[in-house]
């Protein structure tokens, strides 16, 4: 690990202190310069210590939620770990959801909780939640700290747990008698972890076996995730797919490892993914998968998927080898090593260029591109997003997304050219990530373009946090497909429940009859008034319901300094298609025409 | 099928949530488990008997394997291990059938630990054929209680 010269300076003499400025010296140790949080009664200690401190930021959310939501998007677009902090009880309970939301994507995040005096817990004392117990099984690992002596070695221990090997969530519970204690401060150098040693260098036997197997392929697909991302491995993916001449397919993490406009990238695959890549992976002789969990998501019905296909499957994390698809070949590893590997064995070989392989997937391309039609009058939601990408391709720009169709729509026509720049919540699903997410990846990169592609319901879970994109002068931009339904759910209320649009209507109050699916008419006014509700918050609002206005309403956000909220006010059924139906092969896929 | 596990844990709290929650959470059964320090006091020694599949087993261990306090994980395969459990059974007994108890209890190398009026407690100590074998006799006059350590295991050499 690296060592900064404020690290060494601090080791060289220990320092009488107490435990609060032992935390935040070990933070400043770590290279931390922000962490999102809310103080309260058990963490006065803490807070008071960040009083003065010029180099770690507290920065004040509006829900525990959000903060860890923050320290997700930080770490997803910075490549660093994130810091959030929440008070004992509720305020660590609400951390709950964000931390879950790391764990599935495997994000480096360090969350810190303050907790009751160590002498009462136990005792259902004010405030008091067992948040160990609680997260147990949705962190990496976690701490509950018991002497403040230990408290330096657990901090180093947490940041490198949480950033080596597979990435994921540490949390460090702290009590508030362990917060005052003092300490003879230094920090640890060395990390003793006798169970946790990840294999970060691939096997040399695996790598040549997977070389044959390509060299041997005649239809190999790379279908790479997030944990290309997390390894730094971009730019290694484009290179073994140009070097062997074989289309990549990316899970929704995995938006970004290749170009989108890279003429071997496939897009997503999966439930949402293109016609094309879903074809292409059904036909394959040879799947290399890269970062990825076949999550059931990307594979419809496993009993179907790629039959055909030999797999070589390499990963970081041996427990996801082997746990959904049994590889002909596995390769556990980190992914930058393992394709910087495969990449220097294939030199060594001549290569089939697969012309016919590739020119059959140019022609499913051709034939099967994604496609809306926008006529004039209301927008469609794929309308605006391709606006959009069309809009700030020149700019560094980061997208992130709330849960559901917005964030399709988004995985399907953003073009994402840069890893780390698309940023969704994808195991856990977690409405509301949009907005709390850009605010932790501006305070990352503030010289980025942060654009939020969000529905009015995922929106709607998390809009006080446009106080802290005010107060801190964050330019995000965002923009609400607002279709006032929870469009997801509607539209597999409309597929496959006989169009019971049941409480996902977000205009339906208690008075409408019951049975209704027909939007319009005579229903009650939609809630709240988006562009009133960015006004009072001191944010620029803008609404388009016609889309002649698209185009120069996101030039016209996109000028102005600040933040802006544009609500679109878009078509109201549109769906995401194509669609694979929960439980069926990945290549038969539903499209407008298929639904009544 | 049965499979015989002994992980090398580190002596910290909490360990034994995070092993149990494990299990509980990927949905495998845990048929016994015994835990005790090790000769080296920062470790402790599970051993934990479970029935599974070859391909669940496979992820349990690997799953297992994540956690940060565990450190190794051995599983031991029919005869490459000795292993033991410890057994109290409570069982009825009266002046007329006491001597034939203490004397199945005797050909079992099993102790007598405790008597009164209508119980006798055995301890006895073995594998799991041997313990079955003398559950089966003792039934017959009716067990009362049953109390067991679960398996413990070594490998052999």
């Amino acid at each position: 690990m690296a060592t900064t010269m404020s690290d060494k300076k601090i080791k060289e003499k220990s320092i009488k202190m107490t435990g609060s400025e032992a935390l935040i010296k070990s933070l400043e140790a770590e290279g931390v310069e922000i962490i999102f949080g809310i103080p309260g009664g058990v963490l006065l200690p803490i807070y008071d210590a960040l009083y003065m401190n010029r180099k770690v930021k507290p920065i004040l959310m509006r829900h525990e939620q959000c903060a860890a939501h923050a320290a997700d998007g930080y770490a997803r677009a910075t490549g660093k770990v994130g810091v959030c902090i929440a008070t004992s009880g509720p305020g660590a309970t609400n951390l709950v959801t964000g931390i879950a939301n790391a764990y599935m994507d495997s994000i480096p995040i360090v969350a810190i909780t303050g907790q009751v005096t160590s002498s009462v817990i136990g005792t259902d004392a004010f405030q008091e939640a067992d948040i160990t117990g609680i997260t147990l099984p949705i962190v990496k690992h976690s701490y509950l700290v018991k002497d403040v002596n230990d408290l330096p070695r657990i901090i180093k221990e947490a940041f490198y747990l949480a950033k080596t090997g597979r990435p994921g969530p540490v949390l460090i519970d702290i009590p508030k008698d362990i917060s005052l204690a003092e300490i003879n401060f230094s920090y640890p150098e060395e990390i003793n972890l006798p169970g946790y040693k990840p294999t970060v260098k691939a096997n040399q036997k695996q790598i040549r076996q997977a070389a044959k197997a390509i060299i041997e392929a005649k239809k190999p697909v790379i279908y790479a995730g997030g944990g290309v991302i997390s390894a730094e491995a971009a730019s290694e993916l484009t290179d073994l797919a140009e070097l062997a001449h074989i289309p990549v397919t990316t899970t929704l993490l995995g938006i970004g490892a290749i170009n989108s406009n890279h003429k071997l990238n496939l897009g997503m695959l999966g439930m949402h993914g293109s016609r094309f890549a879903n074809y292409a992976i059904t036909e394959t002789d040879l799947i290399i998968a890269i970062g990825v969990r076949f999550d059931d998501r990307v594979t419809g019905k496993l009993a179907e998927f790629a039959k055909g296909a030999r797999v070589i499957h390499a990963d970081i994390d041996p427990a996801e080898i082997g746990k959904n698809v049994e590889p002909k070949i596995p390769i556990v590893g980190s992914a930058k090593n393992i394709l910087h590997a495969l990449v220097e064995e294939l030199k060594k070989h001549s290569l089939p260029r697969r012309s016919e392989w590739l020119k059959q997937v140019d022609d499913w391309k051709k034939r099967h591109p994604l496609n809306y039609e926008q006529k004039n009058g209301i927008p469609k939601p794929e309308f605006v997003v391709d606006t959009i990408s069309e809009l700030t391709k020149g700019k560094n720009t980061i997208i992130t997304t709330g849960v559901g169709q917005n964030q399709m729509w988004a995985a399907q026509y953003y073009k994402a050219k840069r890893p780390r720049t698309f940023i969704s919540s994808g195991g856990l699903g977690t409405m509301g990530f949009g907005l709390p997410s850009a605010i932790g990846a501006q305070f990352g990169k503030p010289k980025d373009l942060v654009f939020v592609i969000d529905g009015d319901g995922s929106f709607q879970m998390v809009s006080q946090e446009l106080t802290t994109i005010k107060v801190n002068n964050l330019p995000v931009k965002i923009a609400i497909l607002n279709n006032s339904y929870l469009g997801m759910v509607r539209q597999w209320q409309q597929i496959f429940h006989g169009k019971h649009y049941s409480a996902s209507c977000l205009q339906a109050d208690y008075t409408c009859e019951p049975g209704c699916s027909q939007p319009g008419g005579k229903c009650p006014p939609y809630v709240p008034d988006f562009v009133k509700l960015a006004e009072a918050y001191g944010i620029t609002g803008l609404r388009v319901d016609k889309a002649k206005d698209v185009k120069k309403t996101i030039e016209k956000a996109i000028k102005i300094d600040g933040s802006v909220l544009i609500e679109f006010v878009v078509e109201k059924e549109e769906n995401v298609f194509p669609m694979v139906a929960p439980g069926a092969p990945i290549n038969q896929m539903l499209d407008k025409d298929d639904i009544v | 099928m049965k499979h015989l596990l002994s992980v090398l844990v580190e002596n910290k709290p909490g360990v034994l949530a995070r092993v149990a929650g494990l299990f509980s959470r990927r949905g495998f059964n845990i048929d016994t488990l015994a835990v005790g320090p090790t000769d080296d006091e920062h470790f402790s020694r599970m051993t934990i008997v479970l029935d599974a599949e070859e391909h669940s087993l496979e992820q349990i261990t690997k799953q297992l394997h994540k956690l940060v306090n565990v450190v190794k994980i051995n599983e031991f395969r029919q005869g490459e291990a000795v292993n033991r459990e410890l057994v109290l059974f409570k069982v009825k007994a009266d002046a007329k059938n006491r001597a034939r108890i203490i004397e199945i209890a005797d050909i079992f190398r099993a102790k007598i630990i405790d008597v009164s009026k209508n119980n006798v407690i055995i301890e006895v100590t073995g594998t799991t054929s041997k313990i079955k074998a003398i559950e089966d006799l003792l039934s017959q006059y009716g067990i009362v209680e049953l109390a067991t350590t679960g398996k413990v295991a070594l490998s052999r050499g």
